[in-house]
């Protein structure tokens, strides 16, 4: 049968072009892979090449033609053994009776769309997600003191003890044993080939990180701080964040990124970032951001078993505070739930990380004065638990957000939006947050001062809320 | 000896233990050394028909893959392989497929097909259909198989080796004598990660064959405009990573560099940096006008050079009719015909495939 070729399109959105020339002429024999004519548009000219072999029977458009409709037949090609003369009559035969018929649109477009609009109009419901409760600590639990810093170490060694897969890479965390020495001991315990020095390079050992999890292993990368991480941002979105998505579920990426976020002390903009609202923005991620002892440890083993990549946000000026944590054998945490830090019947205080601290400090001044604050710490910035925030709201109907870090596309303000969009009916003021100031931080003392959050600030705001 | 005298700057230094830098006896020259002395590989008739048979899929299912796109039928980007098809089969027919890894960029489809990925599947990720080997989420330049030790279709350049970089740390971690083959183009060798990765691999004898795919072009740009080194192979040299220059369009070429550069990888040697020159017909992307070259340079490269054409010659030599080899050529029309089918008349993803795969697990 007589192959007819008909006019392509160089890009799904072109709709007409012009033949400008034809580099065949009837009666020529074409295999596959010869350039046949040079379309052009206003945009680009292209080759048209042939994926057939035959004879060129009959050129139907004739070169210089303006305004040729994609899928507009041009030419017909006999195919071997076929005459080509009489593939050009049936052609034409064929053309005439089409007449002024518009050519037969791609399958993409027309009806066919129209249907699949229609059935893609009942939108499907998007998942909800139903965190689950902390475990119950049992009676008579042992509560020891242990700093920040210790229970992240120690999360790490005991899920090094439970799976082979885990090691730890990043920058000064084997000899050095850690630039912040929350790696303390792990060399001495695991051995080089599970405690890797790297070479200063976060983009590369980010990516080497990512593929090892893509391999099959269940790797930790220490970032020296998360502002270094930056350079390695491409791996973590690109790489790690969207890969299980993108395979349709093949690739499994269970890698967890980690170090310290945020502000420390007097290190200048460069060093003092919180990066929270960047990764919490993007799917495919879950992003964890501790407080005390008992959480990080207990979320970053929780982090370590996930089978999905985790950024896991901790505070160096948190490393060194202590806080009482249940001496059990595997204590591991729920992802995705927030936890009542304090409870309350006045206004509620949410906040994460470090801003936690403030938070309760300004509850407890509150206190004095009689308004009792409930304070939420996040734990988890995503997924978020949406509903331990509205069941708050929904008894104190007034909400402050504190947050370590820049006001602008923040954390506080996904909180400030879900508010909005499902606790409207509870709300008896507006929600405020209470941020950095929106400034890169300075050095100075006093300006760094400034510049940050801190339980004043949340006091005036919750009295603001209040209306006291 | 002078040499080391020389390469030893300070005593401290040499005093350094453990490093790459301590093998006095590198050479950065051996592996091409003993490639020049073999580089045709001794193939059968059985293995070079199979080639034969491969490179024609490849290049059949990417003319056709072109068609689709014209039709409206493929969106966005697709960067067809034709003309490197060499490349892919030379070296992954050299792969021992129980434990090895393989990794690229965005230039995808020819390495799925080179290990006999069903090439309806991937025709219908093209598509963006439910059948699709990624549900069609993925897209030309997201494809993965995870069963092939396939690890993708990635789309930022360069990104895949770091990537390969992990998955070879992986091999060496379990010590399942796998090597990874991480492919990138002349293009993705001026990123900086492929320098860290080098540094890391070098260091760590990362049993990884880095194969810079050179087909001239990155996008629109010439290496020798874009490239202060366009002799890739030398690239590796600060690391200590020995180069290949391989033709790479001579897929019996291909395939002999890849059995000097895997053996000296699973010898435990480290890393192995190929430069397999070849030349890509088409524009870098569906939607590239291609004003950059001339139309007699394209049509030299495949008068003169093109790999199938290439191994067509040797068969014939060797007795083969053209008969056989138009048998070949019509089994594989048929294939691609099957698969385009495929991938025009199955369904579009479910609408409730939107919200599926963003995390593995329930939070």
């Amino acid at each position: 049968m007589a192959i007819e070729l008909k006019m392509p399109a160089l890009s799904p959105t072109m709709e007409e072009g012009t033949i400008a020339k034809w580099l065949v002429k009837e009666g020529d024999t074409v295999s596959s892979g010869d350039i046949l004519a040079e379309i052009e548009t206003d945009k680009a000219t292209m080759e048209f090449e042939s994926i057939d072999e035959g004879t060129v029977g009959k050129i139907l458009i004739p070169e210089g033609t303006e305004n040729v409709k994609v899928g507009t037949v041009i030419a017909v090609l006999a195919g071997e053994g076929e005459d080509a003369s009489e593939a050009a009559a049936s052609a034409e035969a064929a053309t005439s009776d089409e007449g002024e018929q518009q050519p037969e649109p791609p399958a993409s477009s027309g009806e066919q769309e129209k249907s699949d609009d229609e059935k893609d109009a009942i939108a499907p419901s998007k998942p909800k997600s139903e965190p689950k409760s902390d475990p119950a600590i049992p009676d008579g639990t042992n509560m020891a003191t242990v700093t920040v810093r210790e229970a992240l170490r120690d999360a790490m060694a005991e899920e090094m003890r439970r799976d082979e897969r885990v090691f730890i890479m990043g920058e000064e965390v084997a000899e050095y044993q850690g630039a912040y020495k929350v790696t303390q001991g792990l060399l001495e315990e695991f051995g080089p080939k599970r405690v890797i020095d790297t070479p200063i390079t976060e983009y590369g050992f980010a990516g080497i990180g990512t593929g090892a999890a893509m391999g099959g292993l269940r790797p930790i990368v220490e970032f020296m701080t998360f502002n270094f991480a930056m350079q390695a941002i491409d791996h973590i979105v690109n790489s790690a964040a969207k890969t299980n998505y993108m395979s349709g579920g093949q690739m499994r990426c269970p890698v967890v990124f980690r170090g310290p976020n945020g502000a420390a002390s007097r290190v200048g903009a460069q060093h003092s970032q919180n990066y929270g609202p960047w990764y919490a923005s993007v799917p495919g991620l879950i992003v964890i951001a501790p407080y005390d002892s008992s959480d990080a440890k207990g979320l970053l083993k929780a982090a370590i078993r996930s089978e999905d990549p985790v950024v896991f946000l901790e505070n160096e000026l948190v490393y060194g505070r202590s806080f009482e944590l249940p001496e059990l054998d595997d204590h591991v945490l729920p992802i995705g739930k927030a936890r009542i830090v304090r409870e309350g019947s006045d206004v509620t205080i949410v906040s994460y990380s470090i801003g936690v601290g403030f938070a309760l400090q300004a509850a407890e001044k509150l206190a004095e004065e009689g308004i009792e604050a409930e304070v939420i710490d996040l734990r988890t910035l995503r997924p978020l638990d949406r509903q331990t925030i509205l069941e708050s709201l929904a008894k104190t109907n007034r909400l402050v957000v504190a947050e370590e870090g820049w006001p602008t596309c923040s954390i506080a303000s996904e909180v400030i939006a879900i508010c909005m969009e499902e606790g409207f009916d509870h709300l008896d003021a507006p929600v405020l947050r209470v941020c950095n100031e929106d400034v890169p931080l300075p050095y100075a003392a006093n300006l760094e001062k400034m510049a940050l959050i801190d339980a004043p600030r949340i006091i005036e705001a919750v009295k603001k809320v209040c209306y006291v | 000896m002078a040499r080391t005298a020389k390469t030893r700057k300070t005593p401290a230094k040499s005093q350094q233990q453990g490093g790459p830098s301590d093998d006095s006896d590198f050479a950065l020259h051996s592996l091409q050394e003993a490639f020049e002395k073999a580089k045709v590989y001794d193939a059968s008739e059985d293995e070079m028909m199979e080639f034969y048979r491969q490179m024609l899929l490849i290049r059949r299912f990417e003319e056709r893959a072109g068609q689709l796109y014209g039709l409206g039928l493929i969106g966005g980007f697709c960067h067809l392989y034709i003309g490197q098809e060499a490349v892919a089969i030379g070296l992954q027919s050299a792969l021992d497929n129980d434990k090895d890894s393989v990794i690229t960029g965005y230039r995808d489809h020819g390495h799925m097909l080179a290990y006999g990925i069903d090439p309806k599947v991937i025709m219908a990720e093209l598509t963006g259909r439910q059948a699709g080997i990624s549900k069609g989420k993925g897209g030309s330049m997201h494809m993965f198989s995870t069963e092939h030790k396939f690890y993708g279709g990635h789309g930022i350049v360069g990104a895949q080796v770091a990537l390969g970089g992990g998955l070879a740390l992986a091999h060496k971690y379990n010590e399942d004598g796998g090597l990874c083959l991480a492919y990138f183009g002349d293009g993705a060798a001026n990123q900086g990660q492929v320098y860290e990765t080098f540094n890391m691999a070098s260091l760590w004898k990362l049993p990884i064959v880095f194969v810079i795919e050179n087909n001239q072009y990155a996008m629109g740009t010439s290496t020798a405009r874009s490239s202060a080194e366009t002799e890739f192979y030398r690239r590796g040299t600060a690391f200590r990573i020995p180069g290949m220059d391989v033709n790479g369009m001579d897929v019996l070429e291909v395939r002999a560099a890849a059995e000097v550069a895997f053996k000296h990888v699973r010898e435990g040697n480290g890393p192995v940096l190929m430069e397999l020159n070849t030349y890509r017909y088409r524009g870098h992307s569906m939607s590239d006008p291609a004003k950059y070259r001339t139309r007699e340079e394209v049509q030299d490269v495949r008068e003169h050079k093109d790999p199938i054409e290439g191994l067509k010659k040797v068969l014939v030599d060797k007795g083969k009719s053209e008969d056989d080899l138009k048998a070949i050529d019509k089994e594989i029309r048929k294939i691609v015909s099957e698969a385009a089918d495929f991938s025009e008349n199955s369904p579009e993803p479910e609408a409730s495939e939107l919200y599926t795969d963003v995390l593995v697990e329930e939070y």
